[in-house]
């Protein structure tokens, strides 16, 4: 019965989108009040239907409901309850259900809070959402229906691969569906401003926290993927340039990219047409990050099962919604004003360097990331892979340029700024920072002067973001609790964010500079080195767990004087036959231990087991400055400038100024 | 010269569009071998027999000896999920006449026997690789994998995966007929 409720609001939310994508179209061409206000309540029923079809699905799960295909395939009795009220997104169909479920709540924010907004420029917006509710919920419902019906129903259903079960999994897809999916609105924005033919600090403004509520928990998911990789599939490593891996990074560039650019139009009325690009660029990414994942074009470990029918149709969508977007972009953008002039020294020049390197970069990530599928086109005999030494020699050097811009852009007045006066500003920061480089250097040696720049490179970031918040709280009179009080959210997220990437910063230094690693067999009682440690095997057992056999060992590390037990297993879950790796981790904010074993091997002095050892000096500090990074921007969607109305646009309706579409 | 500027995104994507297209008509699981044409990486394996005199058939071989007919080369493995699915094709194909040997790869011998004493033995010859060294010159991904040996000692075609009936009508025994006539 649920099953078949969860299917009937599914396809009721279809109508009602489709109704919405027409609609409000019409009444912003016509002026019609009343075609624009049903925009708003048509957004609230489709996120109202979508929620009934989620929860209806989530319940089968809770249930275990065997007779609906998608929850035997994906659950079973032994799995504990919130692992499989978690398998409700572990799989392709219950996933699409999450992303169309927060697109349409994304719409319903748009209905709900944005009574500022210009009453035509909103029924476009929820027009074009709907337009994208549309054909992701005709994809739901025709390619990958979750409510789909199994007979006869089997008593147990198959077991979620046990690397899913983990809280990672519970948190990380639904954070970056909010990524993904949340540039669905800035994408809205920009088709919106395109067909209005009106991109002003208004609609920048309007438009800013919705950027913001897309990149926050991009961010944060990104950052838990990252974490949970490193403790979960035991090979060290925080960041693989995996094909998918890149796919949620690609959209965070260019959102970066775009939470600066949208400033400068919100500010000083310029870059209008760049800001719309990237608006679309953003939310495009997201859809072939999608693509990525379900076509099969290219394996990754993130790959779904793959079915080139659902690849056919998200590549007729993105071509539909990318298309369209930039072909409106082609005819519309020209016409648009391109705002106020500025100087080549100013806060507007800074910001645009800042999205030119941004644009690089993700330029770079996307030629490594679709190089193997353009050339296995030209060529089938072609097959290919890209891998991290590509992006290490390009992605890094060119994002130097970048964070050292980084501490210099906040020191820059609009407009126009002066060379000697920004060097002032920024002469104790960059004196520290450079003379941090130099001590790092002597003192670690020159073969390492790389890392030490890296390292010198994250503190000139802290610095700056402490700068900024310097330059705020010292007034005329010096230091004054009053102006600390008053310093708004924005400061604050600007400081936080900016310090976030100078902790990843000095982390990726560290770890790149200084990790040590060691792998060897070895048995009780033996002692081994890697770096500053110094591991003892105490003791290895077979222990049984609830559903897995175990092969557990102890092991005692020494680092500095300090000692400190580690226990890593091997887990072989008999079910299905899986291994899973727990690798002992010895957290500290200087650096991780980090003990994995494998399989027992036999070397010259007899049986023993294979063991790595690495020492991951900082390695904390990455996830922890994207956790700032994420804090910022959470700080700066708090800002109540957003809360209160947007500056007043001279005109107000001119429905008849607006060409019908 | 302005608008060329903004046209400029569309016609790129339009190039990514066509190449994603293309891209979905490839299976990215397909990895073609280096091997091809090549000759037969050399390898001598010991066998599994525990009383190789009276089960020569057990013994091993060697790569030296892959030359004169066209034979299959075919990598199994007593623990592997899809061995005994491929097995009854394997057991035909040697029924119709055509050669199968048979690696076992990273197997206990007397696993392998036990392996052979309860589905039957197809292979013409086996031979154990414990180790995996011949394997990794093989460039084996996974069992079970076969190679098609021409007269001359080369590879000639690898199929990943178990053979299924409708591979060798189709594809297998068309080119091992084709490999017979050749000189």
């Amino acid at each position: 019965m649920l099953a078949e409720i969860g299917h009937f609001a599914l396809i009721l939310a279809l109508l009602v989108a489709a109704a919405q994508a027409v609609l409000p179209m019409l009444g912003a061409a016509r002026g019609d009040a009343a075609l624009m206000a049903f925009g708003r309540s048509a957004a609230g029923l489709q996120a109202a239907l979508i929620t009934i079809a989620f929860a209806c699905l989530m319940i089968l799960f809770g249930q275990a409901d065997f007779s609906v295909a998608l929850v035997a395939n994906h659950s079973a009795l032994s799995q504990p309850l919130p692992y499989r009220l978690a398998a409700t997104w572990g799989n392709h169909e219950g996933s699409m259900l999450l992303w169309v479920l927060v697109l349409a709540l994304y719409g319903a924010g748009i209905a709900r809070f944005g009574d500022n907004l210009r009453a035509t420029l909103q029924a476009r917006i929820l027009a074009v959402q709907a337009m994208i509710s549309v054909a992701f919920l005709a994809f739901a419902l025709f390619t990958s229906n979750p409510f789909a019906r199994l007979s006869p129903a089997p008593l147990d259903g198959a077991e979620l691969n046990p690397l899913l079960q983990d809280p990672g999994l519970v948190f990380h897809p639904p954070l970056l569906y909010l990524g993904y999916v949340g540039f669905s609105v800035t994408f809205s924005f920009a088709v919106a401003a395109l067909m209005e033919g009106r991109a002003d600090p208004a609609w920048a403004r309007w438009m800013r926290p919705w950027v913001l509520a897309a990149w926050v928990p991009l961010t944060c998911g990104i950052t838990l993927g990252s974490f949970w990789a490193y403790y979960e599939l035991g090979w060290g490593g925080w960041w693989f340039w995996d094909p998918v891996e890149n796919a949620s990074f690609m959209p965070w560039l260019l959102g970066t990219a775009l939470l600066h650019s949208a400033i400068v139009t919100e500010k000083r009325g310029a870059l209008a047409g760049w800001t719309i690009l990237l608006a679309i660029l953003a939310f495009s990414l997201s859809l072939i990050g999608t693509f990525l994942v379900r076509s099969g074009i290219l394996t990754s470990v993130h790959a779904f099962a793959v079915d080139p029918e659902r690849g056919v149709f998200i590549l007729a969508m993105i071509i539909g919604a990318t298309g369209t977007a930039l072909g409106l972009f082609a005819l519309r953008a020209p016409q648009m004003k391109s705002g106020a002039l500025f100087g080549s020294i100013s806060r507007e020049s800074g910001l645009t360097i800042n999205n030119l390197i941004l644009m690089a970069l993700t330029a770079v990530v996307f030629l490594g990331t679709f190089y193997p599928v353009i050339m296995e086109a030209v060529n089938p005999a072609n097959k290919i892979s890209v891998g991290p030494p590509y992006y290490n020699l390009v992605f890094a050097p060119l994002s130097v340029p970048l964070l050292l811009l980084v501490t210099v852009g906040p020191m820059l007045a609009w407009k126009r700024d002066e060379a000697a006066s920004v060097g002032r500003k920024l002469l104790i920061p960059a004196m520290l920072a450079l003379g941090l480089f130099a001590g790092l250097s002597l003192w670690l040696g020159l073969d390492k002067a790389a890392s030490a720049f890296g390292l010198a490179l994250g503190a000139w970031l802290i610095l700056g973001a402490g700068l900024v918040l310097g330059k705020r709280w010292w007034g005329a009179g010096g230091f004054s609790w009053r102006l600390v009080r008053t310093t708004p959210a924005a400061t604050v997220g600007l400081a936080l964010a900016h310090a976030g990437i100078g902790v990843t910063t000095a982390g990726i230094a560290a770890m790149s500079g200084f990790a040590a690693e060691t792998i060897l067999v070895m048995r009780p009682g033996e002692t081994a080195q890697a770096g500053p440690l110094a591991v003892t095997m105490v003791g290895a057992e077979e222990v049984p767990g609830p559903n897995y056999r175990a092969l557990r060992a102890r092991f005692a590390v020494q680092q500095g004087g300090g000692e400190r037990s580690l226990v890593s297993e091997r887990r072989l879950y008999t079910v299905s036959g899986n291994q899973t790796t727990e690798a002992g981790i010895g957290v500290s904010i200087a650096g991780n231990q980090y003990v994995a074993i494998g399989d027992v091997q036999s070397d010259g002095r007899g049986q023993g087991l294979v063991v790595r050892i690495y020492w991951h000096p900082l390695v904390g500090w990455i996830w922890f400055g994207g956790l700032l990074m994420a804090m910022g921007g959470a700080a700066s969607l708090s800002d109540r400038r957003f809360r209160i109305g947007a500056p007043q646009v001279r005109t107000g309706l001119a429905p008849a100024l607006v060409p019908a579409e | 010269m302005k608008r060329l500027i903004f046209i400029l995104p569309i016609i790129a994507f339009a190039g990514l569009a066509v190449f994603l297209g293309l891209g979905l008509t490839k299976d990215p699981k397909e990895l073609p071998s280096q091997l091809i044409d090549r000759p037969l990486p050399e390898f001598a394996l010991p066998g599994i027999a525990d009383t190789p005199e009276t089960q020569p058939e057990l013994a091993g071989f060697a790569s030296a000896s892959f030359k004169g007919e066209p034979r299959l080369l075919n990598i199994w493995a007593s623990w592997c999920a899809a061995c005994p699915q491929e097995h009854p094709v394997l057991e035909r194909i040697a029924a119709e006449g055509f050669p199968v040997y048979g690696i076992a790869w990273k197997d206990k011998p007397e696993d392998s026997r036990r392996w052979l004493a309860r589905y039957g033995n197809p292979y013409a010859g086996v031979a154990a690789d414990e180790q995996g060294r011949t394997a990794i010159d093989l460039g084996v991904t996974g069992v079970p994998e076969t190679f098609i040996i021409d007269k001359k000692g080369r590879v000639r075609f690898k199929q990943i995966g178990p053979i299924s009936p409708e591979v060798w009508e189709g594809q297998i025994r068309p080119l091992m007929q084709q490999l017979r006539a050749e000189a």
